[in-house]
């Protein structure tokens, strides 16, 4: 097995063993709950702004594993032990991003099928969530890593990561909860972006961060 | 063959200067223990060596895979200590064997089910130096690798080091305490 497929299993093991990977689910179904009670229950209503509450909320949980995805490593030396071993930055961080995005992306997507039921959202638009988490999912965690590498010398990050990662996802959402023509293409190009460009970012940041 | 140069190495950190012009080097089943006062730059020096710091001047060559024993474990706490060290042992290409073989050499082989988070410090410690055995590189770079030993470990780490050098290999050891084996002494 490849050092990367060895990192991305560890990575994911840990993920779901420590609990962390069920966080932003249960928050992405509690948000997708709790709307309804603070809109009322206009179905019409619902259904209208409902694919953008789930994206919202989807950015949110995205929020939630950052602070674990990298800082725990550095501290536990984990990340000076594969870089004596000539693993190159770049390649753990792609591998992490790999690990998150699968321990992140498939599950809301699964959430996303009781929560558009919950918002009462028809069949297209839920199908057309679907494929806009698929797309936007994996620039989500593309940023998330990239975040949690800038911020890991951080000892509490947990605000700022949110006040760094946010708006920098705003294009994300734009096109995301956007109905509109071309709108799924911006959001697979803005994503493609985010998830080339992290690997390279967060190697960078590693690398800064050892000396 | 497995050596280990540092030529003119300088260090700079938090703004002050550790050392400079420092020449050390290492041939085939030489060791080093390099000695020091607290804060000297002992621990930078073997993260020089090790390829993590970027010295301020001079150049390190290394032939040879290299293994560090820092003070982080580098261990994941909610696995089993074989599982944990077993990571690593096939990142470096050994076996389950390997694996087995070093915890027997640190005195560890009955805790291989137990979870590392369980460990104590010098467990941990223990542990660490069993992944630098089971690495199968030439260049041991160990830091204080006797803190938090009991005389039984230090034995079987001296037994362990001295089979290293006689095996052709490499090591590197920064401690303030006698390392119950002979070895050139480098004062920092």
């Amino acid at each position: 097995m490849s050092p990367f497929v060895r990192l991305v299993r560890r990575d994911l093991k840990r993920a779901f063993a420590q609990g962390g990977a069920w966080l932003p689910l249960v928050f992405y179904l509690l948000v997708a709950t709790l709307f309804p009670f603070a809109i009322g229950p206009d179905a019409a209503l619902l259904a209208k702004v409902g694919s953008g509450a789930l994206w919202t909320a989807a950015l949110l949980a995205a929020l939630l594993p950052v602070e674990r995805l990298v800082r725990p490593d550095i501290v536990s030396g984990v990340m000076d032990q594969l870089a004596v071993r000539g693993q190159s930055d770049e390649a753990v961080a792609a591998a992490k991003l790999m690990a998150h995005w699968l321990s992140f992306g498939p599950p809301l997507m699964t959430a996303t099928l009781p929560a558009a039921a919950l918002l009462n959202l028809d069949g297209a638009t839920s199908a057309r969530l679907e494929i806009g988490l698929m797309l936007g999912t994996p620039g989500l965690a593309a940023l998330g890593l990239a975040v949690a590498a800038l911020t890991a010398s951080l000892r509490r990050a947990g605000a700022l990561i949110g006040l760094v990662m946010l708006p920098l996802a705003v294009p994300l959402l734009i096109f995301g909860a956007s109905q509109g023509e071309g709108a799924l293409k911006l959001l697979g190009a803005t994503s493609l972006l985010f998830v080339a460009a992290a690997p390279f970012v967060a190697g960078a940041a590693l690398r800064a961060g050892r000396s | 063959m497995t050596r280990l140069a540092l030529e003119g190495i300088a260090c700079f950190r938090g703004g002050r200067l550790l050392f400079e012009d420092l020449n050390l080097g290492l041939e085939p089943g030489e060791g080093m223990l390099v000695t020091g006062a607290n804060g000297v730059g002992k621990s930078s020096l073997l993260r020089i060596a090790a390829g993590l710091l970027a010295p301020a001047a001079g150049r390190v060559a290394r032939d040879g895979a290299v293994a560090l024993a820092a003070e982080a474990a580098a261990l994941d706490e909610d696995q089993t200590l074989f599982a944990a060290l077993a990571f690593w042992t096939w990142l470096d290409g050994g076996s389950d064997e390997v694996v087995a073989m070093a915890l027997a050499a640190m005195g560890l082989a009955q805790l291989a089910p137990v979870p590392v988070r369980l460990l104590s410090t010098g467990q941990r410690r223990r542990a660490t130096l069993a992944r630098v055995i089971a690495s199968g590189a030439g260049i041991w770079l160990l830091d204080e690798p006797a803190s938090g030993l009991d005389a039984e470990s230090m034995n079987e780490l001296a037994a362990a080091m001295a089979g290293h050098l006689a095996a052709g290999g490499v090591i590197l050891a920064a401690s303030h305490q006698p390392l119950g084996l002979e070895m050139r002494e480098f004062a920092l």
